[in-house]
């Protein structure tokens, strides 16, 4: 990533409006992927002028990326920028995409979804969000109970249907599952059900639902992996800015992350771990 | 056909391609970025030894198609499965006229499926029937992100799509291959959403449909779409590479799969000229599932031959020798077709 700032651009405490950018982006997530995008090294160059002018572009592993998340991204981005208190003037721009011409225009406009994409835009994009809010919630479950079955080698599948939040370890997983919980408005409280749908209702047929949420679960670490390695193809260099996941790592991993354990994540807790 | 240990493999690369993104032939920036893409692809999951030049990327030739799948790659049988992405390309990026001669010349060898899109309403019926018959198609390559003037996108359910089933059907074309996405309309909805499949595979029980990549980036929805219909079957283009860098990934893709939809629904490709099929075949017959993944079975030899070859085989009438064909597993028509493998999971 490139950052560019002139020098001073500093608050009156010293700490760098750079920081600030950082910090808002972080909480710009790419909704499929269930990660922020500053770990995912999609942006690509922050700068910054004396008058709280902020430029960020941003890049993605493969120009035919799905336009409906690229531009989600993009105008999360925006929004996330406009807000702190002292920017004045925010672009955000998507390099290196089908759709850039037709997204950066519609953010410099503030068109919003359908004045960016037209006739193509039915209503919004609140389905889709919700649809991967629920694959991530569902992925941050089965890890959590697939450890527990690993970590219990005597446990019955069936079992995993009454377990409580209460009875899961603490650490990363149970962290991630309880954020994932919260944005889809479950219960947090150590009583209730681990092993239930978006909507709190726990399945009927336990070993099958677990299956299911497996197959969720290995479909993001998969996607997750492969987009960052298109992005280091696509862009030499970006893996500077790509924070290591480890679920989902792979031994291969280590020829560009010094950082990487070789354990499967499931078993042994990992070293940096990133879930959110 | 490949040996090794004493085992035998009849191989049939069920999604392969003659293209040409040569700049003679690309119309626009996104034809630039379509091969670009692949070429990543390409870079991204190969082992050192197998990546090509850019140059050689670009356009292969069928003297080299022939040498790369036939002298070099132990393949048998091939499917031409091309895309036309006319928005792109001058000329269209998969070669009809070179391909369907290539496959006229040698169809002991290789089998051509053109492609059609209900965008182009009665002229595409018409024309479709005209190419049932000049390419004497069993199959055809769908894909439904392909751009179309002002629409970037179809679903396999819009109802001019259910014309062109209905012709496939009369015509005999019995194996729709899919290539989910990405597709831009609706765009309000996942781009690889896999509903629409759905609903075709219910609709049209008589046709087969393979859908490519196994529903990559969606496996769980194309999972649980695929164990509800007996006509579903997936193929492993995109899949199969992921073996050499990511083999952990690779082995819950299999058995994911093996699970939901068995062992008798699953096709090998190496989605040439993305990947060229001897490095993927040597490293799918030597493959196991890693010890650690207790949720899976370890995949057997057997099921590895239906995979490379015998699979595809069937589904397109092409003759396999007696001593390596394998008869099909007792599986039923619907629900998880290895049930067993669950309870590996309390292990």
């Amino acid at each position: 990533m490139t950052l560019t700032a002139h020098p001073g651009v500093a608050h009156d405490d010293g700490s760098a409006y750079a920081d600030d950018v950082l910090a808002a982006l972080a909480e710009v997530m790419d909704p499929e992927l269930d990660e922020p995008i500053t770990d995912l090294g999609f942006v690509r160059s922050v700068s910054l002028d004396a008058g709280g002018g902020v430029e960020v572009h941003l890049r993605l592993p493969t120009s035919f990326c799905s336009p409906n998340f690229a531009y989600l991204m993009a105008s999360d981005s925006k929004d996330v920028l406009t807000a702190l208190p002292w920017t004045r003037h925010v672009v955000v721009r998507l390099d290196d995409h089908h759709d850039s011409d037709k997204i950066n225009a519609g953010l410099a406009a503030d068109a919003g979804y359908r004045g960016t994409f037209g006739p193509e835009a039915e209503h919004d994009l609140e389905e889709l969000r919700e649809t991967f809010r629920r694959k991530a919630h569902t992925a941050a479950m089965e890890r959590c109970l697939t450890a527990l079955l690993r970590a219990e080698p005597d446990r019955d599948v069936e079992s995993l249907g009454s377990v409580r939040l209460a009875d899961l370890a603490s650490g990363q997983h149970t962290e991630a599952l309880l954020r994932r919980r919260a944005a889809l408005g479950l219960p947090l409280d150590g009583s209730a059900a681990v092993f239930v749908d978006h909507a709190g209702d726990s399945p009927e047929d336990v070993p099958m639902a677990l299956r299911r949420a497996r197959s969720t679960r290995i479909s993001i670490d998969g996607n997750a992996h492969f987009c960052r390695g298109l992005l280091r193809t696509r862009y030499p260099g970006s893996e500077e800015d790509q924070v290591h996941r480890a679920d989902g790592a792979e031994p291969a991993d280590a020829s560009y992350d010094p950082t990487f354990v070789p354990l499967a994540s499931l078993l042994t807790p990992p070293s940096k771990e990133n879930s959110r | 056909m490949y040996t090794k240990d004493g085992e035998s493999y009849f191989i049939v690369d069920a999604h392969i391609a003659l293209w040409d993104a040569r700049p003679e032939n690309i119309k626009n920036v996104h034809g630039q970025q379509f091969i670009d893409c692949f070429y990543d692809y390409h870079r991204n999951l190969s082992p050192e030894s197998e990546v090509w030049t850019k140059e050689d990327y670009l356009y292969q030739g069928g003297e080299r198609l022939m040498k790369d799948l036939f002298e070099d790659g132990y393949v048998d049988h091939a499917v031409f499965q091309p895309a036309n992405l006319g928005e792109f390309y001058h000329r269209g990026f998969g070669q009809t006229e070179e391909a369907s001669a290539l496959a006229a010349a040698h169809p002991d060898k290789l089998t051509y499926n053109h492609n059609w899109d209900p965008r182009n309403g009665e002229a595409g019926l018409e024309q479709l029937h005209a190419d049932a018959e000049r390419f004497d198609l069993k199959g055809v390559k769908l894909y439904t992100a392909e751009w179309h003037g002002d629409s970037r996108g179809w679903r396999l359910d819009d109802p001019w799509a259910y014309r062109y089933f209905e012709a496939c059907r009369a015509l005999g074309i019995t194996n729709i291959h899919i290539h989910k996405g990405p597709t831009i309309r609706p765009l309000d909805r996942d781009a690889f959403d896999v509903a629409d499949v759905d609903h075709v595979a219910t609709d049209f029980t008589d046709l087969n449909f393979v859908v490519e990549h196994c529903g990559l980036p969606r496996l769980e929805d194309f999972c649980w779409i695929a164990t509800q219909e007996p006509n579903v079957h997936a193929g492993l283009a995109v899949a199969m590479p992921f073996i050499h860098t990511r083999p952990r990934y690779f082995a819950q893709i299999i058995g994911e799969l093996l699970y939901w939809i068995g062992e008798d629904r699953i096709q090998f490709s190496s989605d040439y000229a993305l990947w060229t099929p001897r490095w993927l075949v040597e490293s799918f017959v030597d493959f196991q599932i890693p010890e650690d993944l207790v949720e899976y079975a370890p995949i057997t030899t057997a099921q590895k031959k239906k995979i490379l070859g015998l699979n595809a085989a069937r589904m397109y009438d092409i003759e396999v020798p007696a001593e390596l064909r394998l008869p099909e597993a007792d599986e039923t028509e619907t629900g998880p077709r290895q049930p067993e493998a669950a309870e590996m999971a309390v292990v």
